[in-house]
């Protein structure tokens, strides 16, 4: 390896605590680590992540190409380690989810879904004897599947789907249409010319009624010649922002015959003679949807981590300007207004991160309590799941800008790798739940648990906050500390329910319809559950941060704390409208706020890079010219412009065809 | 037009309370120019080798270049035509819709953007009437570049490391790169393009350095196109959008040029070395404030082309009932969509007409000058940094508030909206990075702040500081006028926080430039306020004075966007008011039930105020977007042009799916 750059030299030896220490405080330990570790370098030894030249470079059909000979590679990669080692699924969901994932597939993987969603789905709402014929299959990568739910004309509303699958009892088959262009499928990964299997979902019609959606496994494609099926219509979808490895494709049907028995059907049936069998509860189908969200929380850290590492070691290499007279430019870092963007981005992960394992923690607890057939608690894992799905997709998209901007011109390029990394995570604001309809389904949850507790009921943990305050209405003397902030908060959320609530009763009682006066209020319904979560969001980081420092060295644990005042002071300052009109908070507090946030930016800043090491991203999963462990940021610049294509000739065709005949006038 | 229109527009067209084409001819700035942008327009369409068979997004990133280049060359040919081979024209940076057309064609960029404007332009501006004579030619061989920011070097551009040093013994300037950090980055056509260029480099005579000058250094062969000797150029690769932009790097081994090849209008180097200063040291800054000021423009040029896609496919989309028992409702009926968009369509004219009001000052500043008359450049500069680095935020934050709120949708290149974001959000870096730009303009609130905090007297525009000071607070009004006041009453309270800050920090020993980022977040938000209460001042004003010229059914749809507009920041920021004005709580719940009020005011006409921006479909290039609504038939007819979908059975699939799915029967 090279030498490293003096100033990023610079910056680790003055760091205060062990970065070590931090990076399996951050993994869960030694284990987990050396276990990560040890995935990471078995996953890239092979070379599988190496492109001869960039797939920036590449047509949309190359791309796609490309994708689809790396996704091969690495899955009969990991077949093999799994016969070897006779490992458990954790070989998988490393190379489908988060870093190393993208660090082989940059820009999308079309074998993701199969095993995202198809294998699940089938494990989930398959019987006994359908997981049985088709989850071995499926595993072996005998066949390929994905899941098609949305629709040209339908998304985040799945009842609006217009798909139809209709029994035919006299053939025992069920007959799939698309109805209208709308109907077509539109979206699904891996859909468009890698799959030869899927997952439909649709309304299942039987003896003349309609029961809703279901969900149909559907041949696409021969498995020999990989045609399409007869009266299958299938295709992609075109280029996107980001995500052209997907392979993202539409489908329609025309009268397509499918076995009664690859409806499934675990929850509900269709008897051969076409009776319909209720599902004992609708809600089990929710599962899947939830265990996406609750994973892409853990997903959206990945990615600020990712891209905090790139902006706070640019920043140390990166020099501009001269304040001083006769100094040579001071590293950008040292500017209060570029810590101001970076640090925050850097105690987000953790905010996140803490936030995710305690959904993690509580989907488990539910999906046994559920298995058990105890339902009380998925409502309020719904709502919570929701919110934070929106919140942690929006705030990480704005973490990544944030950071590609305070890149200046340089964060522009695809080498940075920040815009890349921008389009994977926007993405996630409109995928699985456009982020505006996830807040108002929080909304819902929220306005009646305020509505419970105006009834005296009480409320589950995460909305206990309401009654609490409900029933103390005066505001108490402000508090400007840490915890009080976060009681601010849950001030905050609860005066902004209250208002919404208010807002909406007054609304109908000059008429309007329950319904109208939910939509016209809906701007501040979605603002009062993105408060909602960032309470939670607030009180969970500093809750179990101080949980969590109790172990940890006492150089670490200031550092730690250091972070997480950084990040609760940074929001308050930034809702200090919302503060001043629902808590007792004075200009003078304000004030100080200010001064301790610029305080503690000048404290946690010479540990900046310290912070960033210590979340421990391979150069190959970072990828980026400008983050990259040496700090070799210019030399890595022009390396990687020397790979384009166009530099490899002198003179372009086009002086020959178009620049010198205009000159010489014959154009 | 191809297909029917879809019904959801046609009623909305029919529910419009205004006449379309008044309003724009008001965007157009005159019916004469709305009726020459559709000359231009068809002229331009009518070209068949202008259209793309395959859309570029398919494209690798070489075969973007040339298929950008081909266009270019077709382009620039019609222009001289146009302008009957005056290619010089220096009202070409004028804001105008006329030549909009170009966004079509290119989707992206004009790879001889700068060699267009920028490159001739300076030559105009900065170099003597000798150079002038020999080097503005109909016929000139020279395909030219601006050359400034070096790899380690953008903003600050004092930092810039490329050396011209003056050898008298030849006659000859040296053009030398010393190092990887100096090397020249990011012009656009200097790829692979251009031939000649406009270097920024540090002049040196007999050892003494005397800064930044501008000099003209021929590049590659004229006839061979190859680099010439001591030369190293190349592009430097793929970036976010851009990507027909050709933007290259340079450096220079020793490279000689004659000594008239400095531009010498301003300033000169005699042949003994002699080195005659210019008269004033800010005119070579000229160019840079007018490409701020005209930015704004095109900027609200973006915004309308997003604000038109997102409504546009908004009245189109259905999705969910509002009440259980009723059809899916169009998405626009959402008041959380509305909130959306409503706030883009007025951003639009805001930046609009605020980018005109500057263009108007910079001309009259820029006559004074001419006159020798200096005094109004500081403000002009100060307006252009903070009112740059806020446009170019807004806009592309609005574009991407109204991609997301496509849905998935939006995410498709076909629906352009993409492309408009990638385009726009360069501007939040490019001409000088947003935060340095609004702490350009925070030393110049500090510098009246100072004056009011010491008593002295101040210019009209500042007299509220001194208000501020003296607490004469007007009672709050829950008005225009009101909220106008209560911005300027932010501006001066976060002024006088960062002021206080930079004072306190100063106390304590620190020196100034170290007290001075101490305080430079605060001095950021300072800068922001007062972009924002200009904006929100010269738009209600404009458009109060404009209400009085127009019919009165476009009157009350024009207040009520410029009301919208005040409504949206009082709202964003009702914080700063409870800070630093009289407002109360009941006065904010007043302000969120008025706002959306007007939301539901302005929904009937949202599709008629996109369709008065009158961006054709060629221009426009989006499935989502198009006058007739197709939206779903045209999703479907682009993902139909994709290479992708002309087999039916990929290679790839034989070359790596089968050998893997199919290993047990191989």
């Amino acid at each position: 390896m090279a030498k490293v750059n003096v100033d990023l030299q610079r910056e680790r030896d003055s760091c205060s605590f062990n970065i070590t220490e931090l990076t399996h405080w951050i993994d869960g330990g030694v284990q987990k680590t050396e276990e990560r570790k040890k995935r990471e370098e078995m996953a890239l030894k092979e070379g599988i992540h190496l492109e001869p030249v960039p797939s920036v470079y590449l047509s949309h059909k190359e791309k796609y190409e490309l994708a689809v000979k790396k996704a091969c590679l690495l899955f009969k990669m990991i077949r093999k380690l799994q016969e070897e080692e006779n490992a458990g699924m954790e070989n998988y969901l490393a190379v489908l989810g988060g870093n190393l994932g993208a660090a082989i597939l940059g820009d999308g993987n079309p074998l993701t879904l199969h095993y995202v969603m198809f294998i699940p789905t089938i494990m989930g709402q398959g019987t006994v004897e359908q997981q049985a014929y088709w989850i071995g299959r499926a595993f072996n990568l005998d066949i390929i599947g994905t899941y098609a739910q949305t629709e040209l004309g339908h998304g985040t509303f799945v009842r609006g789907l217009e798909t139809t699958a209709t029994y035919d009892a006299s053939t025992k088959e069920f007959v799939l249409n698309s109805p209208t262009l709308t109907a077509y499928k539109w979206w699904p990964g891996g859909l468009a010319h890698t799959a030869n299997y899927c997952i439909v979902m649709a309304q299942l019609y039987t003896k003349g009624k309609c029961h809703g959606i279901h969900a149909f496994i559907v041949q696409l494609r021969e498995e020999e010649t990989h045609m399409p099926v007869r009266g299958i219509k299938v295709g992609e979808i075109g280029a996107k922002l980001g995500m052209n490895g997907t392979n993202n494709g539409f489908l329609g049907f025309d009268n397509v015959r499918i076995p009664r028995d690859h409806m499934l059907m675990k929850n509900s049936k269709v008897l051969e003679d076409g009776t319909y069998v209720n599902a004992p509860s609708s809600k089990l189908a929710y599962g899947t949807m939830m265990f996406v969200r609750v994973m892409l929380v853990n997903d959206m850290c990945k990615y600020m981590a990712k891209a905090v590492t790139i902006a706070v070691r640019y920043s140390a290499v990166r020099r501009q300007s001269q304040p001083k007279p006769d100094e040579p430019e001071p590293q950008i870092i040292d500017y209060l207004t570029q810590q101001h963007k970076l640090l925050v981005g850097i105690a987000s992960v953790h905010a996140f991160r803490m936030s995710a394992d305690w959904l993690w923690l509580m989907y488990n607890n539910v999906t046994a309590e559920l298995d058990a057939g105890d339902m009380e608690r998925l409502p309020e894992l719904h709502a919570l799941s929701c919110c934070l799905k929106a919140v942690s997709t929006d705030d990480a998209a704005q973490c990544v800008e944030r950071c590609r901007l305070a890149c200046g011109g340089h964060g522009y390029m695809l080498s940075s790798n920040l815009p890349l990394t921008y389009g994977l995570v926007t993405a996630a604001c409109t995928y699985e739940g456009e982020n505006t309809v996830m807040l108002l389904q929080t909304a819902r949850y929220l306005v009646k648990a305020w509505q419970q507790a105006a009834a005296g009921n009480t409320l589950p943990p995460t909305v206990s906050y309401l009654g609490e305050l409900r029933a103390g209405r005066r505001s108490p003397p402000w508090d400007n500390t840490i915890e009080g902030i976060v009681k601010g908060f849950h001030m905050v959320a609860s005066g902004k329910i209250g208002i919404c609530v208010a807002q909406i009763e007054k609304r109908q009682k000059n008429g309007m319809s329950y319904e109208d006066a939910w939509n016209m209020t809906s701007v501040q319904l979605a603002s009062a559950s993105e408060a909602h979560c960032r309470a939670f969001l607030l009180s969970i980081y500093y809750k179990d941060n101080e949980k969590q420092v109790a172990t940890v060295s006492p150089e670490l644990r200031i550092v730690l704390q250091q972070l997480c005042d950084l990040y609760i002071v940074y929001w308050a300052l930034q809702r200090i409208g919302d503060l001043l009109r629902f808590t007792s908070i004075s200009e003078r507090d304000i004030e100080q706020l200010q001064n301790w946030y610029e305080d503690l930016l000048v404290k946690v800043r010479p540990n900046a890079v310290g912070l960033v090491d210590a979340f421990d991203i391979r150069d190959e999963i970072l990828n980026s010219a400008l983050g990259a462990y040496d700090g070799r940021a210019y030399e890595r610049l022009m390396e990687e412009a020397m790979k384009s294509p166009l530099n490899a000739e002198p003179v372009n065709q086009s002086f020959h065809k178009y620049l010198k005949p205009l000159m010489q006038g014959k154009l | 037009m191809g297909g029917r229109v879809n019904e959801d527009l046609i009623k909305e067209r029919r529910k419009c309370t205004f006449d379309i084409k008044e309003l724009t001819h008001i965007i157009d700035c005159g019916e004469e120019n709305t009726i020459k942008r559709k000359q231009i327009d068809n002229y331009i369409l009518n070209i068949k080798e202008l259209w793309d068979d395959v859309p570029e997004e398919y494209l690798s990133h070489k075969e973007r270049y040339e298929n950008a280049i081909k266009k270019a060359f077709i382009v620039l040919k019609v222009l001289r035509q146009l302008h009957t081979g005056n290619i010089q024209i220096t009202d070409h940076r004028t804001p105008t819709n006329v030549y909009s057309i170009q966004d079509g064609i290119f989707r992206n960029v004009n790879p001889l953007l700068i060699h267009i404007g920028l490159f001739w332009s300076t030559i105009a501006a900065q170099a003597s009437t000798e150079q002038q004579a020999e080097w503005l030619q109909p016929d000139s061989s020279m395909i030219g570049t601006y050359v400034q920011t070096e790899l380690g070097h953008g903003s600050f551009i004092r930092g810039i490391e490329t050396t011209a040093t003056y050898d008298s013994t030849t006659d000859e300037f040296i053009l030398h790169t010393p190092r990887l950090s100096a090397y020249k980055w990011w012009p656009g056509g200097l790829g692979n393009t251009a031939n000649a260029c406009l270097v920024m480099a540090q002049l040196y005579i007999n050892g003494t350095c005397h800064g930044l000058h501008i000099f003209l250094a021929q590049i590659r062969d004229f006839d061979t196109h190859k680099p010439l000797p001591g030369i190293k150029v190349g592009e430097i690769g793929p970036k976010m959008g851009f990507n027909t932009a050709d933007n290259g790097f340079l450096g220079f081994d020793n490279h000689r040029i004659p000594r008239t090849n400095m531009l010498m209008k301003n300033v000169q180097v005699l042949r003994d070395g002699t080195y005659v200063k210019p008269k004033h040291d800010k005119l070579t800054y000229g160019s840079m404030l007018l490409t701020r000021v005209t930015l704004i423009s095109d900027l609200a040029y973006q915004l309308s082309k997003a604000a038109t896609i997102a409504v546009r496919y908004s009245a189109v989309r259905r999705q969910s009932p509002i009440k259980s028992n009723e059809p899916e409702r169009q998405i626009l009926d959402f008041v959380s969509q509305q909130h959306k968009l409503f706030i883009t369509i007025a951003s639009s004219h805001v930046y609009r007409v605020v980018g005109l009001w500057m263009w108007n000052s910079h001309k009259r500043v820029t006559a004074d000058i001419h006159e020798g008359n200096m005094g109004q450049l500081p403000e002009l500069h100060a307006l252009a940094c903070c009112l740059k680095a806020i446009s170019s935020r807004d806009a592309s934050a609005l574009v991407e508030q109204c991609r997301l709120a496509c849905g998935g949708h939006g995410y498709m290149m076909a629906s352009n909206l993409p492309q408009i974001y990638a385009y726009t959000t360069a501007a939040v870096t490019y001409e000088g990075e947003y935060t340095v730009l609004l702490l350009q303009t925070a030393r110049y609130l500090v510098k009246f702040w100072r004056l009011a905090a010491e008593h002295k007297p101040l210019p009209q525009n500042f007299a509220y500081f001194e208000d501020y000071i003296k607490k004469n607070f007007e009672q709050w009004r829950n008005s225009p006028e009101g909220i106008i006041e209560g911005f300027k009453a932010i501006v001066a309270g976060k002024t006088k926080a960062a002021y206080d800050t930079l004072q306190c920090n100063l106390r304590n020993g620190r020196e100034f430039e170290e007290a001075w980022n101490m305080a430079s977040v605060q001095l950021t938000n300072a800068s922001e306020a007062y972009a924002r209460s200009l904006l929100c001042e010269v738009f209600w004003k404009e458009t109060v004075q404009l209400s009085t010229k127009v019919s009165k059914s476009l009157a009350i749809v024009l207040e009520q966007l410029a009301e919208l507009y005040l409504m949206y920041w009082a709202l964003e920021k009702h914080g700063d008011l409870l800070l630093y004005s009289t407002i109360s709580r009941n006065d904010i719940e007043a302000l969120q039930s008025r706002y959306e009020e007007l939301l539901a005011l302005i929904r009937p006409n949202a599709v008629g105020l996109v369709d008065a921006f009158d961006i054709r479909d060629e221009v426009l290039c989006s499935t989502l977007g198009a006058y007739d609504g197709r939206v779903y038939e045209r999703m479907m007819e682009e993902a139909s042009k994709s290479p992708l979908n002309e087999d039916v059975v990929n290679e790839s699939f034989h070359k790596y799916i089968r050998p893997v799915t199919m290993k047990n029967k191989l």
